[in-house]
């Protein structure tokens, strides 16, 4: 998922932190982009994965955090996690009154781990939290309502996976699919319990048209639905977006004479692929998309929009 | 019920030594209260009418001790008198501590009317301490209910006001049970809240209290003193109970204070006590968030909160500490310095280490703590804080003094804890680059100075450049504030040099001379920059004095490196500086020059004779391009100011060498003299002033005349209106051959 791409980079590289002692410190980019990367290993599952148990993750939305690493998280802990989160959003509900930890409230929340959900084999297995609410009426807990969904997961981290210090796990993706202020009762308590940082996530045009190229390569079926291209017009009074359809099967035929090795995409196919899009535009309406920025890619295969939205089909 | 003992002997200064309290009434601020002080306060000698006011309570005391019916005070004049006497040395200097006992058992015995009962209670006010077996047996005067209502509420609060008051507090605890019972009373429940809160400690947190209290708050609802102690006990088993506190919340306990308060602080002030019993709450409420902005995109230092995380197991591990001390200080109760010293050996971080921004005291402990993951924790954090607060950098970022007062803040953290942060490096490097050179100015630049020391190679791409760049393009004051800026940069990698070889000189840091050469590279490279954007600099402004004190500034730190900071390093400024400073229109300027290359001689002087000696094997030495640029600019400074000959032996390619014949057709006359110190037009202002001292009728000017003897007159005049600079230079720097003649003199070559 080319969405994690910020998320790896906004963790820095830990190669000094030993105080005082300045030399031999690897330092990382700053910010720049890799100019090309191998596809696409993220979130591949294990062959022998169970595909019922990731299929939550298809046809929602979810916003997208950046987390810093979690310190003392521990996964054979996640029961306690759950108890003392549900305690602590009940609490939070209902400012003022105290909760005693451990007994049965209104909201449940399970937290597990799924381990197919990784990047690679050395990547920490993705922890699912999930809010149901139990109906009053029924005492036993048959009737639950999912009310909130959210996710960690770590996508093709290696060197971040393996570099980082003892006591920290390095989750440093967050998905969330509900109301935000379960999201921020969630979050604020992870926040509170692991000293870690949520951020939004925002996507930047230019892994935006990563994303346009990538999925574009992607083979579906042919009645996949049309790739549409959102750019918005800067500096303008009134907001103007430019909505920029494309039959799925022209668009995967130009990348096709675009892309050079099958598996790997560069910045310069990328690059092309996009300018092939924005002079065919220009053709037909005389406008430069490129003097535009691009805020949402929206495929058969998923959609991602540039506040760090994405929604996954297939 | 426990008998008075200390009433025997009165007149005996009390003794009252202090076990180390660890219960919560030590956690507020103002510290304990200082016992034998007050106590011998209250025995000042010679003092006729204490000692009378001393009998007429002893009687009163003694009175009450034998009361044994229902006295009437209307009809009893000997009550009445006594009670007098009691209330009213009560309230002028207090009571001592063995009036209690009576006086509390005589109250709440319920032997007299109610309305002497509650004047006696208020009358409880002490003048130094309170002994705790008066108040143990004041409580089971309590449960035996002998006492009205009134005066039991009456009681409580006297007790929560005078808590600190009371000398020890062992026995009190073991009785937090009978006071936890009272809850169930509905008038006494918030005073009896009160009081537990002041009581409980770790042990007190029990499963059946906790349910306890939440059926009292399912009964009575939200109420202030039950979420108070609630969110104690979340604070000491954070695994047991939880509790989310409204933000708008203030006092928790109300008007607890009772009419005691006033009087005790009088009788304080007048027995000269300086610790003030200010009842301060502080549970741990972290700042309202506002509603405007979506979750976690609003700039917040986290509050200091125990880390239930590691709490929970500890507990579970089980596992037996060394200090035997298995339960840990909640951050939230760190208050003074003295609890910092005190619980250091189980003290922990909160569960957010960003808190300790905010938090001088953690501050100090991280200090003492050489535990990477706090490091790293602050580092994760801080990290992902400036990258996405950043105003410069992230589009539609309206809060830019919010974004102000962090970095203000983290520049502070760096200052206390001499340190800076990588976090705050990556930070700048890459937003320099972005910057405007505008937006939080000031603290952008503070923050460069705490760049930590590294070998790092791509500091000129992403320090220097984007720096070199912004300072060319903008106005004088900010070149200035950069130039200060890198000034403590290099005086913070020194400092930090310097401290590394203290600390470990014996075991040899530099083992592998690669790290001190590589310090070395980097610190030339930093002044090299400095001396290449000052060069640019005053061309680019014309030599204005301003900028030249800045730039001088930084020499004065660069020219002592190597006796000051043990640096074997010492980098001339360039010509582009050094010339413009000598032929300055400022004195200023050129006294400040005059000091900075005395120093240079100084340093160059002492790296010579070690050099000589060779005692040790030096890894480092001068290069002989150092000293050759110090003789060419001392050549030429001995030159102008001194002897007159700098267009004929200034040596310096850059330099002031002129033929004759060129100077000849400037017409100046005696362009040969015209920079020494008599005519440099930095010095003819002194040289003016001078004459007119010297010759008062003269209005010539005739300056030829300053020579000879006159000559040692005017150089004295020099030093004396605070020209030191040039004193320690010219007493440095040249030789005169005999103090009579001054042309002779010639100049000093290392």
């Amino acid at each position: 998922m080319e969405s994690v791409d910020g998320a790896v980079r906004t963790l820095p590289s830990i190669g000094r932190l030993s105080r005082g002692l300045p030399f031999g410190r690897p330092h990382g980019q700053f910010g720049l982009s890799p100019s090309g990367r191998l596809l696409p290993p993220a979130l591949r599952s294990q062959e022998n994965a169970d595909p019922r148990r990731t299929a939550f993750l298809l046809h929602k939305q979810w916003t997208l955090y950046s987390v810093t690493p979690l310190y003392r998280f521990s996964n054979t802990r996640l029961r306690d996690y759950a108890r003392l989160l549900s305690a602590f959003i009940a609490a939070e509900k209902q400012k003022g009154l105290a909760v005693e930890i451990g007994v049965e409230l209104d909201i449940k929340v399970a937290v597990s781990s799924i381990p197919d959900l990784k990047g690679s084999d050395q990547d920490q297995a993705a922890i699912l939290v999930q809010l149901s609410l139990r109906s009053p009426a029924s005492s036993k807990n048959s009737e639950e309502k999912l009310i909130w969904l959210g996710w960690f997961c770590c996508v093709s981290g290696d060197d971040l996976s393996e570099n980082v210090p003892e006591d920290f796990t390095c989750l440093p993706l967050f998905l969330a699919n509900g109301a935000e202020s379960y999201t921020s009762i969630v979050g604020s308590w992870f926040q509170k319990t692991f000293d870690c940082c949520f951020r939004r996530l925002a996507i930047s045009p230019l892994n935006l048209s990563w994303m346009a190229a990538m999925w574009t390569g992607c083979k579906v079926d042919k009645t996949a639905s049309a790739m549409e291209l959102v750019f918005s017009v800067p500096h303008l009074p009134q907001p103007l977006d430019i909505s920029y359809a494309i039959h799925p099967e022209d668009a995967k035929a130009l990348w096709d004479t675009v892309q050079k090795t099958p598996g790997e995409i560069t910045q310069e196919e990328v690059d092309v692929f996009m300018d092939c899009l924005y002079s065919h535009f220009h053709r037909h309406f005389k406008i430069h998309l490129s003097a535009t920025k691009l805020v949402k890619v929206s495929t058969a295969v998923a959609s991602a929009h540039c506040d760090g939205i994405i929604k996954v089909r297939f | 019920m426990q008998r008075r003992q200390s009433s025997k002997t009165p007149k005996q200064p009390l003794q009252v030594h202090h076990k180390n309290q660890t219960d919560l009434s030590a956690w507020r601020k103002g510290g304990r209260i200082d016992l034998e002080n007050s106590v011998q306060n209250d025995q000042s000698p010679n003092d006729q009418k204490n000692d009378s006011k001393q009998d007429s309570l002893e009687q009163a005391l003694s009175y009450f001790e034998k009361v044994q019916d229902r006295v009437s005070l209307k009809k009893n004049d000997v009550l009445q008198k006594h009670l007098n006497t009691v209330e009213s040395i009560a309230l002028q200097r207090g009571l001592p501590p063995e009036g209690f006992d009576v006086l509390l058992n005589v109250a709440l015995s319920g032997k007299l009317a109610d309305t002497v009962n509650t004047r006696l209670l208020k009358s409880l006010v002490p003048a130094s301490v309170i002994p705790e077996n008066s108040v143990i047996s004041s409580v089971s005067w309590l449960c035996v209910s002998k006492c009205s209502s009134n005066i039991q509420l009456l009681f409580l609060r006297w007790l929560i006001t005078v808590f600190d008051f009371i000398d020890h507090k062992e026995q009190l605890h073991a009785l937090y049970g009978f006071f936890f019972s009272f809850l169930q009373d509905e008038k006494m429940c918030p005073y009896v809240c009160h009081l537990l809160y002041l009581l409980t400690r770790k042990e007190s947190v029990k499963p059946f209290r906790i349910r306890r209290l939440l059926d009292l708050q399912a009964k009575m609802g939200m109420q202030s003193h039950l979420q108070a102690l609630l969110s104690l006990y979340k604070l000491f088993c954070p695994e047991l109970v939880t509790i989310t506190l409204p933000g708008k919340m203030k006092t928790y306990f109300k008007n607890s204070e009772g009419p005691w308060k006033a009087a005790i602080n009088t009788v304080r002030r007048r027995n000269q006590e300086n610790s003030p019993v200010s009842r301060l709450l502080f549970l741990g409420t972290a700042q309202p968030q506002s509603r405007k902005r979506k979750w976690n995109t609003q700039l917040i230092i986290p509050a200091s909160s125990t880390n239930q995380n590691n709490l929970e197991e500890d507990r579970e591990k089980n596992h037996v500490d060394l200090y035997s001390m298995n339960e840990s200080f909640p951050v939230e109760q760190l208050q003074t310095f003295s609890q910092l010293l005190q619980n250091i050996h189980h003290l922990e971080f909160p569960s957010q280490m960003g808190s300790v921004l905010t938090n001088p005291l953690l501050l100090h402990y991280m200090n003492c703590i050489k535990d990477e993951s706090i490091y790293l924790r602050l580092y994760y954090w801080m990290g992902q804080t400036l990258q996405e607060e950043c105003t410069w950098c992230v589009a539609d970022s309206q809060y830019e003094e919010e974004f102000k007062d962090f970095l203000e803040t983290v520049y502070k953290t760096e200052c206390f804890l001499q340190e800076g942060f990588s976090s705050c490096e990556e930070f700048l490097y890459r937003s320099l680059p972005l910057w405007d050179g505008f937006c939080c100015r000031s603290q952008i630049l503070r923050l460069v100075s705490w760049i930590p020391l590294s070998s790092f190679s791509e500091m000129k791409s992403h320090l220097y450049d984007p720096l070199a760049q912004l300072f060319f393009t903008s106005s004088l004051y900010f070149k200035c504030s950069v130039l200060e800026s890198l000034k403590e940069l290099l005086q913070n990698w020194l400092n930090w040099h310097v401290i590394h070889l203290d600390s470990e000189s014996d075991s040899q840091v530099y083992s592998s001379n690669t790290t001190l050469s590589g310090l070395v590279n980097v610190v030339a490279e930093l002044i090299h920059f400095v001396g290449w954007i000052s060069t640019a600099a005053l061309r680019l402004e014309n030599n204005p004095t301003f900028l030249l004190y800045f730039i001088l500034d930084f020499y004065e730190t660069v020219c002592d490196m190597y006796l000051r900071y043990n640096l074997p390093l010492l980098i001339m400024p360039p010509a582009g500086v050094f010339y413009p400073a000598l032929l300055s229109m400022d004195s200023v300027s050129l006294n400040q020059l005059c000091y900075i290359m005395y120093r240079y001689r100084t340093n160059l002087v002492a790296a010579k004779q070690n050099e000589l000696s060779k005692k040790k094997i030096l890894q480092f030495k001068f290069s002989s391009q150092t000293y050759q640029e110090y003789n060419q600019y001392i050549i030429a400074m001995v030159g102008c100011l001194w002897t007159s000959s700098a267009f004929q032996k200034d040596i310096h390619p850059q330099g002031l060498r002129m033929d004759d014949e060129l100077l000849k057709k400037t017409t100046v006359q005696e362009f040969k003299t015209s920079f020494n110190i008599v005519y440099h037009p930095a010095m003819m202002g002194y040289a003016v002033l001078f004459l007119q001292q010297a010759w008062p009728d003269d209005t010539t000017f005739n300056f030829s005349l300053i020579k000879g003897k006159k000559w040692n007159w005017y150089l004295e005049y020099l030093y004396a209106q605070g020209l030191k600079g040039l004193k320690v230079f010219i007493e440095s720097s040249i030789n005169r051959v005999s103090q009579a003649s001054h042309s002779k003199a010639g100049n000093v070559q290392v």
